[in-house]
C-alpha cells in the first residue's frame, strides 16, 4: 500500500513536489532558528563565564563583598586542597584556580626607563597543570593572532588592542607595577610571546594573560588565588545545576567551616569573662555554641549599619562561599529572561510553523476535493479515502521533515563551526558584567534532531485530517451532481 | 582713664595674637623636634593586616625635606628595593625587575609596602609651619600628660590632608595623637607617637603608630625606629639615580 502511495506521490508532483518543499524549508528553518537562538544564548553566557563568572565559582566571603575592587588581599588560600574537595563533590565540573588583577604596564626604553604605559586588566589562568582546560574554554589557539601560547612562568600574552596601545609586540619585555595580595607596591617583567583578540567587543581592550604562577610570584600570592572557577565538563551551561550545586556547597562545606570559626572566635571571646574558669566543661563546649548562634540568628555579624558599636566582626569572613554564574550581576534576570525568552520564541516560531504547514495540509485535501468523489463514486469507502490520505500526508511529512532536518542540523553545525560575524555592530556593547561575544555560533543540541517532526509531520497530518473531514460530509446521491459541474 | 582706656585696647588687641603667637611656637617647636638638616634611620615597619603581620626593615638617609634615599633590608622579598626623593619625583627600583620607576600620579596614593601609609604621606614631610595655619582650640590631659589640642588648616593648596587635629604634649612639643581629615571633613587616618625619648638634645618618639580609617578594619601600621642619628654629614651621590642599581 506504502508503494503504491509514493509512487503515486512521485508521479503526481502537484501532490508531492511543493507539499515536500514547504515541508523542509519549514523544518530547516525551525531547526537552525531554535538552533541559533539555543547557540547564541550558550555563547553570550559562556563568555561571560569564561571571562569573569565561571558556570560557578568559589570565592572567600570577604571578596565576594568587594569584588568589584579586585580585593587580592581576601583571596582565597590553600587552593589545592579546595580545589581537590570541589572535585571530589562535584566530579561533573572541573575546577581551575584564577588570580584576577589590575595595575599599569609600563613598556621601557632602551635606557629602562618608561616609553610608554597603560593600564591593564591582568588574568592569572592555570594553564601549565596537566588537566588543564582554559586554552581550550578560552579558544586561545583560535584566537592567537600571533606568537605562541605561554610557556613558562613569565610568559604573558595581551590582547592586539593593548599591544597596540602600548606598541609592544612578540618579544617585547612590559613591568607590571601593581599591589601585591599585603597591598605592597609591586613591580615585575612579563615577556610577550603572543597577541590574541577575543572577537568579545570591548571586553579584552586592557586583557593580559599569564599564567597562574607567574601572576602569584608577581603578587606574592602562593598557593592563592582570587577565585576557584568551576565549568561544567560539557562546557555547557546548566542553570538548574549550577544553582543546586551552589546551595549544597553553601549548606554544606562553608557553613560548617563559618560554624567552626565562629565557634572559635565565640570561646576565645567568652574565655575572658570573669569566673570562666569556674564554670562546667559542659558549659564551656556549650557557651560558645550559644553566643554564636545568637548572635548569628540576630544579624550581628559584620552589621555595623544595624548594630554599630555592638557589631561583632566576623571571624567568617574568609571561609570559601560559592557563587552560580546567575548570582554576577544583572545576570541572574539575564538567565531567566533568556530561558523564557527561549521558550517563547522557540514556541511562537513553531506555530508559526505549523500553521502554515496545517492550511498547506487544508489546502492539499482540498484541491483534490473532485478526485476524492471520483474515488467515492467508484466505490472506495469514505474510510479508505481518508486513510490513504492520511498515510500519504504522514510519507510527505516524514520524508520532507527527514530532509529538513538533516539540512537544517547541517547548516547548523556549519554555523556551529564557523560562526556568524556581527564585530561592527556589536563592539560598544561588551561590558565588564556582560561579555558580548563579536562572532555568534549555532549550536547542534539532542532537540534539534526531533523538534522538526513536530511542525513537518504532526502538522502536516493535522492539516490533512482536518481537510478530509470533508469527505464524511459528502452524500453519494449528490456526487455525480457534483462532478457534472 | 586714658591710661586704663590705652591698657584695655592694648589688651585686647594682644590677647588674640597672643594666642596665634602661641600656636606658631608650638608649630615651629615640633618642627624643630621632628625634622632635621639631615637624618638617618634604620627602622621597622610593622604591618598588620587582617590576615597576618608583616615586619619590613629598611635603612633611610635624608637631607633637609627634598632629598631621601631608602633602602629595604628585609623580608626577602622587599630587600634590595630601593626608594629616591628627588624634590617632587619619587623613584622606586626593585631587584626582580631591574628597573627604576617614577611614582607619580594615582600611584602616589598607594600604599608604602602595604603599610598605612601613602607614598604622598612621604611626600609631603615639609616642615608642618609651612604647610599649615594653626589654632589652638583647648588643652586636655591625654594619659596624666597635658595637651594642646590644634587645628590645623592648609595654608597651601592640594595636599592629602587639608585639615589635621592634633594633641601636641605640652612638655615634649610633639603631636603625640594626630587626626587627618579631608577637605570634606571626612577622617582619613589618625597618627600616634609612642616612647618618646632624647635624642641629640631633641624629644623624638621610637614608634609611630598610622591607622588609615578608610581601611575597614585596619589594624594600623608601626613605625618602630631602631636608630636614629642627626644632622649627620651625608654625601650628594646618595641621592643619584645611579645609587639606585648598585
Amino acid at each position: 500500500m506504502i508503494r503504491f502511495l509514493a509512487k503515486g506521490l512521485i508521479r503526481d508532483r502537484s501532490r508531492s513536489l511543493f507539499p515536500l518543499l514547504a515541508i523542509i524549508i519549514t523544518v530547516t528553518l525551525v531547526i537552525f532558528g531554535i538552533g541559533f537562538m539555543e547557540g547564541a544564548m550558550n555563547n553570550l553566557l559562556q563568555s561571560t563565564a569564561v571571562i569573569s563568572s565561571g558556570h560557578v565559582k568559589v570565592v572567600t566571603k570577604a571578596y565576594k563583598k568587594e569584588s568589584t575592587q579586585l580585593p587580592n588581599d581576601l583571596a582565597l588560600f590553600d587552593t589545592k586542597n579546595i580545589i581537590q574537595t570541589l572535585s571530589d563533590m562535584y566530579p561533573d565540573y572541573f575546577w581551575t584556580p584564577r588570580i584576577t588583577f589590575g595595575g599599569l604596564l609600563d613598556v621601557p626604553d632602551e635606557m629602562g626607563e618608561t616609553k610608554e604605559q597603560a593600564p591593564v586588566f591582568a588574568l592569572g589562568l592555570d594553564f601549565f597543570s596537566e588537566r588543564s582546560r582554559q586554552v581550550e574554554i578560552w579558544e586561545l589557539e583560535k584566537y592567537l593572532i600571533s606568537g605562541r601560547l605561554p610557556k613558562d612562568r613569565d610568559d604573558a600574552l595581551v590582547s592586539t588592542k593593548l599591544a597596540k596601545q602600548l606598541s609592544v609586540s612578540v618579544g617585547s619585555s612590559v613591568t607590571l607595577i601593581g599591589s601585591t595580595m599585603d597591598n605592597a607596591f609591586t613591580t615585575y617583567n612579563f615577556n610577550i610571546v603572543g597577541t590574541f583578540d577575543l572577537n568579545k567587543g570591548q571586553a579584552d581592550r586592557q586583557m593580559m594573560l599569564v599564567d597562574i604562577s607567574g601572576a602569584r610570584q608577581a603578587l606574592d600570592m602562593t598557593d592563592a588565588a582570587s577565585e576557584i572557577f568551576g565549568f561544567h565538563n560539557s562546557l555547557y551551561y546548566n542553570d538548574e545545576e549550577a544553582v543546586t550545586i551552589r546551595k549544597h556547597f553553601n549548606l554544606t562545606y562553608s557553613d560548617s567551616i563559618a560554624q567552626i570559626l565562629r565557634n572559635e572566635e565565640s570561646y576565645d571571646a567568652l574565655s575572658y569573662m570573669a569566673g570562666w574558669n569556674k564554670i562546667s566543661n559542659v558549659e564551656k563546649r556549650n557557651l560558645p555554641r550559644q553566643r554564636t548562634n545568637a548572635l548569628s540568628d540576630n544579624q550581628m555579624y559584620d552589621n555595623a549599619e544595624e548594630w554599630e558599636d555592638l557589631s561583632v566582626e566576623d571571624p567568617a569572613i574568609f571561609t570559601p562561599i560559592m557563587i552560580a554564574l546567575r548570582d554576577s550581576n544583572q545576570l541572574a534576570s539575564m538567565v531567566d529572561f533568556s530561558n523564557v525568552a527561549m521558550g517563547v520564541m522557540a514556541g511562537i516560531f513553531l506555530v508559526i510553523v505549523m500553521i502554515v504547514l496545517w492550511n498547506m495540509g487544508l489546502m492539499n485535501g482540498l484541491r483534490r476535493y473532485g478526485e476524492f468523489g471520483l474515488r467515492l463514486a467508484i466505490g472506495e469507502s469514505k474510510g479508505q479515502v481518508y486513510r490513504s490520505m492520511i498515510s500519504e500526508a504522514v510519507l510527505i511529512g516524514f520524508v520532507g521533515t527527514l530532509v529538513g532536518t538533516i539540512l537544517g542540523v547541517s547548516l547548523t553545525y556549519y554555523v556551529q563551526e564557523f560562526g556568524i560575524d556581527y564585530s561592527e555592530a556589536l563592539n560598544q556593547i561588551s561590558t565588564g558584567t556582560l561579555v558580548m561575544t563579536n562572532v555568534f555560533y549555532a549550536k547542534v543540541t539532542p532537540e534539534l534532531y526531533y523538534i522538526g517532526f513536530i511542525p513537518g509531520v504532526l502538522a502536516t497530518v493535522l492539516g490533512t485530517m482536518l481537510a478530509g473531514l470533508a469527505i464524511y460530509k459528502r452524500e453519494m446521491s449528490q456526487l455525480f451532481k457534483e462532478l457534472e459541474t | 582713664m586714658k591710661s586704663i582706656l590705652f591698657l584695655f585696647f592694648l589688651f585686647s588687641f594682644l590677647f588674640p595674637q597672643t594666642d596665634q603667637m602661641n600656636a606658631d611656637n608650638i608649630m615651629k617647636a615640633m618642627d624643630e623636634n621632628l625634622n632635621a638638616e639631615s637624618r638617618i634611620v634604620t627602622s621597622k615597619m610593622v604591618v598588620r593586616g587582617r590576615r597576618s603581620n608583616r615586619t619590613i626593615e629598611s635603612k633611610s638617609w635624608v637631607v633637609g625635606t627634598d632629598l631621601a634615599f631608602t633602602e629595604y633590608l628585609s623580608p626577602p622579598r622587599e630587600a634590595g628595593t630601593k626608594m629616591l626623593k628627588l624634590g617632587e619625583k619619587l623613584y622606586t627600583y626593585s631587584p626582580q625587575t631591574d628597573r627604576v620607576i617614577q611614582i607619580s600620579g594615582h600611584m602616589l596614593r598607594q600604599s608604602v609596602m602595604g603599610s598605612d601609609m601613602s607614598y604622598n604621606d612621604m611626600m609631603e614631610d615639609r616642615p608642618i609651619e609651612e604647610l599649615y595655619d594653626a589654632t589652638i582650640e583647648g588643652s586636655a590631659k591625654v594619659d596624666g600628660r597635658d595637651h594642646w589640642i590644634m587645628v590645623l588648616d592648609a595654608k597651601v593648596k592640594g595636599l592629602s590632608y587639608p585639615k589635621r587635629r592634633s594633641w601636641v604634649d605640652k612638655e615634649y612639643l610633639l603631636p603625640i595623637k594626630e587626626e587627618l581629615y579631608a577637605k570634606s571633613g571626612k577622617l582619613l587616618k589618625t597618627s600616634s607617637l609612642q616612647g618618646i625619648k632624647k635624642v641629640q638634645g631633641r624629644w623624638f618618639p621610637s614608634k609611630f603608630v598610622y591607622k588609615d580609617e578608610l581601611k575597614r578594619n585596619s589594624k594600623g601600621t608601626e613605625w618602630i625606629i631602631d636608630n636614629i642619628e642627626f644632622n649627620k654629614k651625608i654625601p650628594d651621590s646618595r641621592f643619584s639615580k645611579a645609587l639606585l642599581r648598585k
